[in-house]
Order: structure tokens, then C-alpha cells, then sequence
């Protein structure tokens, strides 16, 4: 009753086992998927000719049938209704999963790590001048490549975690100032430094990379998109296991405690930095190394920023990361198909992906919108990375 | 007026807050109600006033029906709440905050600013409480701020006051002024429901005690019942409020804090030149009111501030430069004042609490890879030794009453082989059976040979505890007495008010 937050009693607790505790939060996340995709119906409804241009009602609710059933059909199966549209689908997600990863980190720290576009960025030129300017034997090189690319990432992650730490300057504006340096150090590289790219050209391009320095395939999977996989075991596992994880989830969340409790914060927000810059510029080496294979000032596109979507879709865990991911990825891919098939415009599928967002992070819009009754799980989450 | 609360229930789900409750509150009554954290003061007041509906049930004025949907229908119906953190604005002055929200006009809009000073004068002199309209609020003591509410809710004509828990912030001093307001307060016809679970103020104050425990109301008693007898009915068993403590020969000194100095980034100077010395198997407690430099001092001792000069010995090496870190590794224990802030993660389960401190022991961790099983073992019998009420060892620190939180900080703590305990404010917003708890495992602490340095402002549990106690103002140490001095003399010294001889 003094000091003290808690309601006046604690509310009794239910016995079930831990992942239970999940279920309501996985659940809203689902309809929230289902309340954009329905948006995104009447979206696709209002925008194609077949429902507009009808010249009855009846032709226009046929139209409507037949845009919307079409639209998303062809989203399936772009993204999952064959191999080839699978491996797209995987590829597309893996950068995603990784740099998501390191908001993911950043975030549980304590830390909103809007920086993972600059990261992504300088993993690539770290990743991309080993690639292709650096001559190595076959095996090492593509090592040499994705650790530099690893290098480069968490480099730029540091200095926003240094200045955090030593002068307390917030992460938030750092991070978004150094995208812009990241970019522009990019363009500068590629435009104004031959070993990068060719000097004078509208579209900066820079060398292909070696071939021995790109990700094998199998079964036409570059092999990089594993990384991701590995990359999500390795953070669930630093943050559920080690003591790094755990002082970093303490200072996250109460950086006085931890503090007082002997931890050094300021150097844990500078590991957590690194760490998602490295997992950034690791996003970057699939990229550049997988799908790319050569580096261009838009090569990223927004990347760095749908991983922060990616992030806080999965919750701020790397399981729930890694699934955020392979949606993004999914969606990505099937709007290529949607657009060639169906002419519905790719724009869609980012609506799509905002929307989602959107309801996710507003869990009362949905239940509002659905008649639900019950508290929404977890609606705080994003609010909280900005109290660092 | 006379309030009635007939069969008031609350249920949050399938949890009972409320249950069934009856009370009646006379008019020019001061009704006291008693019970421990998370009895269910707090719901059964905020149905009173509005904040929460009642599930079943209703409230009664002079025999009608009320229903308050906000405190604003509560506020029309003449109940008044001062809340235990104070609703004012603090760079508003007293008059200017009794006025906002109907505030008088003048022409053109502009605010009557005299009009409302002048109802403060009035109520004021009234009720005897000292207070000047002109004053800004941020610049007054708590005690005066108190006031202020009081004023806030009487000129809104409240004729049923609710206080919760209003001496948790005062000096004693300022606890026996607010027995005087709340006297005439009583004289002039204003009821009173006097909120706490300090034994000696409802016995000074209450015409009525009525006891709560798990959300029922198990009894009334009148002021006459013994503190052992509203004890038990508080707990539900018999309590041992004196400390059972032997006479226990102090040892070396194993801390020694000499000259200390800290300013802090205002340049203000909040603890001058402080010296003592804690030696071992004795515990010296450091009295004083809140804010007179023992959080500073206590934060040095730890390593979270470095001082400005001065130096803190343990066992003869200075330890003050070194940070926490090293103060835990060197067997300081540290139960901090503000435990949600410093004491634990709230989303952090009991098991990661109580080794929050001690994850990097061998026990609990190897090559930097946490030993979940050990983890696990040490909350289940730490949970069990030291009676913690919770779910499981994963539930989260934030879901548990506040006097089972501070318990996971003092098991964490006391659960290791100490040179040195600083505890500050052990019991605060603790329940009466779990502060006997404490109280008796700080002293098997001292009896095992630990240096103990307990920072208090409850007088209470500076008695209690103390073989030495040390009196803290202004940032000096004004005095180091023992523990049979008169409660009023370290009032006075608690105060400012002289040096003892």
C-alpha cells in the first residue's frame, strides 16, 4: 500500500504451464493479422476496376469476389505455392529474421535500436569490399566476408552504445542520425572510391561480388538463410541462459536495480548494441552474399526499419522474431505475384504489413473492432524502449 | 452526515477483494480502519469515493441510497479523500491549488485569486491548520502539504474526510500536529476514516476500530483493546511486536565511515561531514525524518555515489571508489529504501530476484552460462525459509504484495555469509506479521557477528532494533545516543531541536 504498485492483492495465480501464458498474446497477434488482411480486402475492393468499373451491382459483387479472392490467392501462392516461391519467401525473410534479431536484443536491453538500417548498411560495405576487392581462397573468403559483414554492423552499433553509455546521449536519435551517415558513406563509396564502383554513373553499382565469397545453395536455398535460423537459437539462447542475457534483460528493464545489484548498465548497453549491430550487419551478408551479389545505394531498401516492425510483431522474442520475419518474407514475395498476376499494386502489401503493426501495437482498436471482451496482453511493450 | 456501507463486495474475477462488508461511520466520528497490506483498505476506499464500482452492495448516506460513478459524485455527496501521495500541483500555490477545478471568475475570465485565499484564511483558522495561502507548495515541508489536501477537500464541503494512510510521510512531530486537526476537525462535526496499520495512532486517535483481514471485516474494537489483542486481529495470530533480542557484546569495528561528504549535482550539500563506525554484532540504526541525507549516505556506504571527501573503511581498505560491485563481492548486504527502484526487476520471476545480486557466484553460474537447476533450488528454499507467498518460484516480482517483495529482497540478501547489513527502511510498507519476521532475521543476523546498519525513520523499529542509534538532520549525525533515551528527546534531536548530553 505504501511504495508499492501492485494492485492491493496479487490476483490468483493459475496453474498451467509457461507457454499457456503465451496463448492470449499469440491470439491477438493472429487477429490482428486477420483485421488487416481484412482491410486490406476492402482496399483491394475499392481500387480494382473489376468492382468500380462494373456496370451492375451484381457484376460488381461478382468483381469483388473474384479481385480479392484473386489478390490474396495470388499472395499465397506467390509466397508459398511452389519451391521456387518458397525459397523466395525464405530469402526475402532471412535479412529480415537477423536484423529483427538485433532489435529484438537491443530492445530487451532496454534500447530502441532504430539503427539497424545503418548497420545493415556498413555490414554490407564491409561484407561487399571483402567480396569483391579482397582475393581469398574459396571456403575462407565467404568466412572473411560474413564475419566482416558481422564486423561492420556491430562497429556502427558500438558508437551509439559508446555514447550512450559515456555521455548518455539517447540511443533513438543516435541511431537515426547514423542511418543518414551510413547511407551517405554508401553512396559516397560507391560513386567516389574505384575499388568500390565505377565513378560517374546515375545508378551506383559496385563490382559483383566473387564468387567464392557468395552463399552456396542447396536445393536452391542459399545456405546464409540457415544463419538465420542459427542466429535466433544463439539470442534465445545468450538471453535465457547466460549471465550476459540476464544482466542485460535486468538492466532492460530496471537499470536501477541492476545497477545496484553490482551490474555495470552502461556497459551493458554497449554490448547489446554491438551485439545488434553484428546481427544487422549478419542480415546485411545475406543480402549482399545471397541475393544481390553486388551493392547498390538501395540494396537495403527499407529493411532497417521493417526489422523494427519484424521486432516488435514477434514481441521482443526471437522465436516470435524468426515467425515476424517469415510473414514479412511471405509477404514480400507473394506481392511480387499479386502485382504480375492479379495488377493489384505491390504498394498493398506494405498496408498490409503496417496495419498489422498498427493493431499490434493497439490491441484495443481489435477488440473494439471485433466485440472482445478481456485485457489485451503485452500493450505496453512499445511505449517502454523510449524510458531508456 | 452518517455514512453506511452495507454488504459492500468487490470481486476482480474470480478474486474477492470485498467481501460483505458493513460499516458505519457517525458523524463527528473518527473511525479507524485497520488491517494489514492488501487486506482490502484501499478497494473498499476507492469504492467510498468512486474510483471502483462496487460488485454488490451499497453506500448509504443518512440512511439513502448513493451511487458514485466518479469521485466527482463522491466529492457532491460531501466525501473528501487525502491519498497517502498528494494530488496537488507544485508549482501551484496553496490557494491556487484549493481552487483549481472551481475556480471563481472575475471579469473577462481572469481568475479570483483573492476570493480563494481568502477561503483558505478561512478554513484555515477554522480548523487550526496553519497554512499561507501565498505559498508555493513545492516549497513546503510534507506534514504542511498534507494540509493543503485537507483544505482541498473541507472547501469542497466534505463532511466524511478519508484519510489513507496520512503518517507514513510525517515526522512524529507532524504525526501528533495531525492528531490535533483531525481532533478539531472531529469537534467542528466532520467525520473521519483514519486508514492504517500503525497500532499506537489508532489507539491515540480512533472513538471506533474496525479491523479488516483478506477483504472481511473480522471485528471491531474500541481504543481501549491492548496493541497485542489489534494485533492478532490484524494478522489473524498472535504477534510478538517487541523484538526478542539479548544483550549482544559488539566486536571490532569492520566499517568505518570517516568525514564523509557528499554534495550532490545542485550543489547542495546533502550529507556533511558524516562519521561513525559499525562494529561487528551490533546494529546501529541511523534515526531521522525522511530526507535528511540518509539516502545519500547509505547509497555512498554501498558504492552508487562516490563522496565529495571522506572515506569508507571495510575491515581498514577504502571501498568508497569501487562501485557496488565490489561492495557486494566484499560481503556488504544491501536492502535498499526504495525497493521497486533498486531492490528488484518487477517483470523478473522470484527465482531471478534472488539472485539478482549473485548470479555471477559459482553456485549460480559457470564460464558465464546460468545453472537454471541451482537457480530453481535456491528459490524453492528460500521461498520456503523465509515464507514468501507466491504461486510459483517463476512469478513474476511485480505480482506479489508489497511485503512479500520486500521479502525476496531481504531473503536475497540475508541468504549469504555477510561482514556487513545495510538495511534501509526494512519494513516499510511491510505488514505487522512480516516485519516480525524481519525484525527477528536482522537480529540472528547480529547475533552471528554481522555489522548491522539499519537507516529508519519509523521510531518504532529504531527502538526495536537498535544497540546504538545514531540521530541524523540536515545531513550531520547531531548525535549517537542509546536506545533508552526518551522518544521524545530523539524526537526533538530527529527535529533538529539541540544536542543531547
Amino acid at each position: 500500500m505504501s511504495e508499492t504498485e501492485s494492485p492491493e492483492a496479487p490476483a490468483p495465480a493459475r496453474r498451467e504451464p509457461a507457454w499457456m501464458s503465451l496463448l492470449p498474446t499469440v491470439r491477438m497477434t493472429l487477429l490482428s493479422i486477420a483485421v488487416a488482411l481484412a482491410f486490406g480486402a476492402v482496399l483491394i475492393a475499392i481500387s480494382d476496376p473489376r468492382v468500380v468499373g462494373a456496370d451492375s451491382f451484381g457484376g460488381a459483387l461478382k468483381g469483388l469476389g473474384s479481385a480479392i479472392g484473386g489478390s490474396y490467392w495470388a499472395l499465397v501462392t506467390g509466397s508459398i505455392g511452389s519451391w521456387a516461391a518458397f525459397v523466395d519467401t525464405l530469402t526475402k525473410a532471412a535479412p529480415l529474421v537477423c536484423a529483427g534479431l538485433g532489435v529484438t536484443l537491443a530492445f530487451r536491453a532496454g534500447l530502441f535500436n532504430i539503427g539497424a538500417q545503418g548497420q545493415l548498411v556498413l555490414g554490407a560495405i564491409f561484407a561487399g569490399y571483402v567480396g569483391f576487392a579482397m582475393d581469398l581462397p574459396v571456403g575462407i573468403h565467404l568466412v572473411v566476408a560474413v564475419i566482416a559483414a558481422g564486423v561492420g554492423g556491430a562497429l556502427w552499433g558500438a558508437i551509439p552504445g559508446l555514447l550512450k553509455a559515456r555521455t548518455g546521449a539517447h540511443e533513438v536519435i543516435t541511431t537515426i542520425m547514423l542511418n543518414y551517415v551510413g547511407g551517405s558513406l554508401l553512396l559516397y563509396l560507391l560513386t567516389n572510391v574505384s575499388a568500390f564502383g565505377r565513378a560517374g554513373q546515375l545508378n551506383p553499382r559496385s563490382r559483383p561480388v566473387d564468387a567464392s565469397a557468395t552463399f552456396p545453395t542447396i536445393f536452391s536455398i542459399h545456405i546464409g538463410v540457415l544463419l538465420a535460423v542459427v542466429a535466433t537459437a544463439v539470442v534465445w539462447w545468450l538471453l535465457e541462459r547466460t549471465t550476459l542475457g540476464f544482466q542485460m534483460k535486468a538492466a532492460g528493464a530496471n537499470p536501477l536495480a541492476s545497477r545496484t545489484a553490482g551490474m555495470n548498465v552502461p556497459r551493458l548497453y554497449m554490448y547489446a548494441m554491438m551485439i545488434a549491430g553484428g546481427l544487422a550487419g549478419l542480415g546485411a551478408a545475406m543480402t549482399v552474399l545471397g541475393q544481390r551479389l553486388s551493392l547498390t545505394t538501395s540494396f537495403a531498401g527499407s529493411l532497417g526499419f521493417d526489422a523494427i516492425t519484424v521486432a516488435l510483431l514477434g514481441r521482443a522474442t526471437p522465436v516470435g522474431t524468426l515467425l515476424a520475419g517469415l510473414l514479412f518474407g511471405a509477404l514480400d514475395a507473394g506481392g511480387v505475384q499479386m502485382q504480375a498476376g492479379q495488377g493489384t499494386p505491390i504498394q498493398l502489401t506494405e498496408v498490409i504489413k503496417a496495419l498489422i503493426v498498427l493493431f499490434v501495437a493497439a490491441p484495443a482498436a481489435v477488440r473494439g473492432l471485433l466485440r472482445l471482451k478481456g485485457k489485451a496482453p503485452g500493450t505496453t511493450m512499445e511505449a517502454k524502449g523510449w524510458g531508456g | 452526515m452518517q455514512l453506511e456501507i452495507r454488504g459492500l463486495t468487490k470481486r476482480f474475477g474470480s478474486f474477492t477483494a470485498n467481501d460483505s462488508i458493513d460499516l458505519t461511520i457517525e458523524p463527528g466520528e473518527i473511525h479507524c480502519l485497520l488491517g494489514e497490506n492488501g487486506a482490502g483498505k484501499s478497494t473498499l476506499m476507492n469504492m467510498l469515493y468512486g474510483l471502483l464500482e462496487p460488485t454488490e452492495g451499497g453506500i448509504f448516506i443518512d440512511g439513502k441510497p448513493a451511487h458514485f460513478l466518479t469521485p466527482a459524485d463522491a466529492i457532491k455527496a460531501g466525501i473528501g479523500m487525502v491519498h497517502q501521495h498528494f494530488m496537488l500541483v507544485p508549482v501551484f500555490t496553496v490557494a491556487e491549488n484549493v481552487m483549481l477545478g472551481r475556480e471563481q471568475l472575475k471579469s473577462f475570465g481572469r481568475l479570483d485569486r483573492k476570493a480563494a485565499a481568502e477561503r483558505v484564511r478561512e478554513l484555515s483558522s477554522t480548523y487550526k491548520l496553519k497554512v499561507e495561502p501565498e505559498s508555493l507548495v513545492e516549497s513546503l515541508p510534507v506534514g504542511v502539504q498534507q494540509r493543503v489536501e485537507i483544505i482541498k477537500a473541507l472547501a469542497n464541503d466534505a463532511e466524511v474526510l478519508i484519510l489513507d494512510e496520512p503518517t507514513a510521510v510525517l515526522t512524529p512531530q507532524e504525526t501528533d500536529e495531525l492528531m490535533e486537526i483531525m481532533r478539531s476537525l472531529k469537534a467542528r462535526g466532520t467525520s473521519i476514516i483514519f486508514i492504517t496499520h500503525k497500532l499506537r495512532e489508532v489507539k491515540a486517535i480512533g472513538d471506533k476500530i474496525t479491523v479488516i483481514r483478506r477483504g472481511k471485516v473480522v471485528g471491531t474494537a474500541p481504543p481501549s483493546t491492548s496493541e497485542a489483542e489489534l494485533a492478532e486481529m490484524m494478522v489473524g495470530r498472535a504477534v510478538n511486536l517487541t523484538v526478542e533480542k539479548d544483550p549482544h557484546p559488539p566486536g571490532a569495528d569492520v566499517l568505518s565511515v570517516k568525514g564523509v561528504t557528499v554534495i550532490d549535482s545542485r550543489g547542495a550539500t546533502v550529507v556533511n561531514d558524516v562519521s561513525f563506525t559499525a562494529r561487528a554484532g551490533e546494529v546501529l540504526a541511523i534515526a531521522g525524518v525522511q530526507g535528511n541525507g540518509q539516502t545519500e549516505l547509505i547509497k555512498t556506504l554501498m558504492g552508487l555515489i562516490k563522496p565529495t571527501a571522506g572515506t569508507v573503511e571495510l575491515d581498514g581498505e577504502d571501498i568508497s571508489q569501487h562501485g557496488p560491485r565490489r561492495s557486494l563481492e566484499a560481503g556488504i548486504g544491501y536492502i535498499p529504501e526504495d525497493r521497486a527502484h533498486d531492490g528488484y526487476v518487477g517483470s523478473f520471476g522470484v527465482d531471478e530476484n534472488l539472485v539478482l545480486d549473485q548470479f555471477r557466484n559459482p553456485e549460480f553460474s559457470s564460464r558465464g552460462i546460468l545453472r537454471l537447476d541451482a537457480i530453481a533450488r535456491n528459490a524453492r528454499k528460500t521461498v520456503e525459509e523465509f515464507d514468501i507467498r507466491t504461486e510459483t518460484i517463476k512469478s513474476s516480482l511485480s505480482s506479489l504484495s508489497g511485503g512479500n517483495q520486500q521479502k525476496v529482497v531481504v531473503a536475497r540478501e540475508l541468504s549469504r555469509p555477510l561482514r556487513v547489513l545495510i538495511a534501509s527502511q526494512p519494513t516499510r510498507g511491510v505488514d505487522v506479521g512480516s516485519i516480525e519476521f524481519i525484525h527477528k532475521r536482522i537480529i540472528e543476523e547480529r547475533d552471528r557477528g554481522t555489522a548491522v546498519v539499519i537507516v529508519s525513520t519509523e521510531l518504532d523499529e529504531v527502538f526495536a532494533l537498535a544497540d546504538r542509534i545514531a540521530v541524523m538532520c540536515d545531513g550531520r549525525i547531531v548525535d549517537t545516543v542509546s536506545p533508552d533515551i526518551q522518544r521524545e528527546e530523539i524526537g526533538l534531536l530527529m527535529a533538529g531541536g539541540g544536542t543531547h548530553e
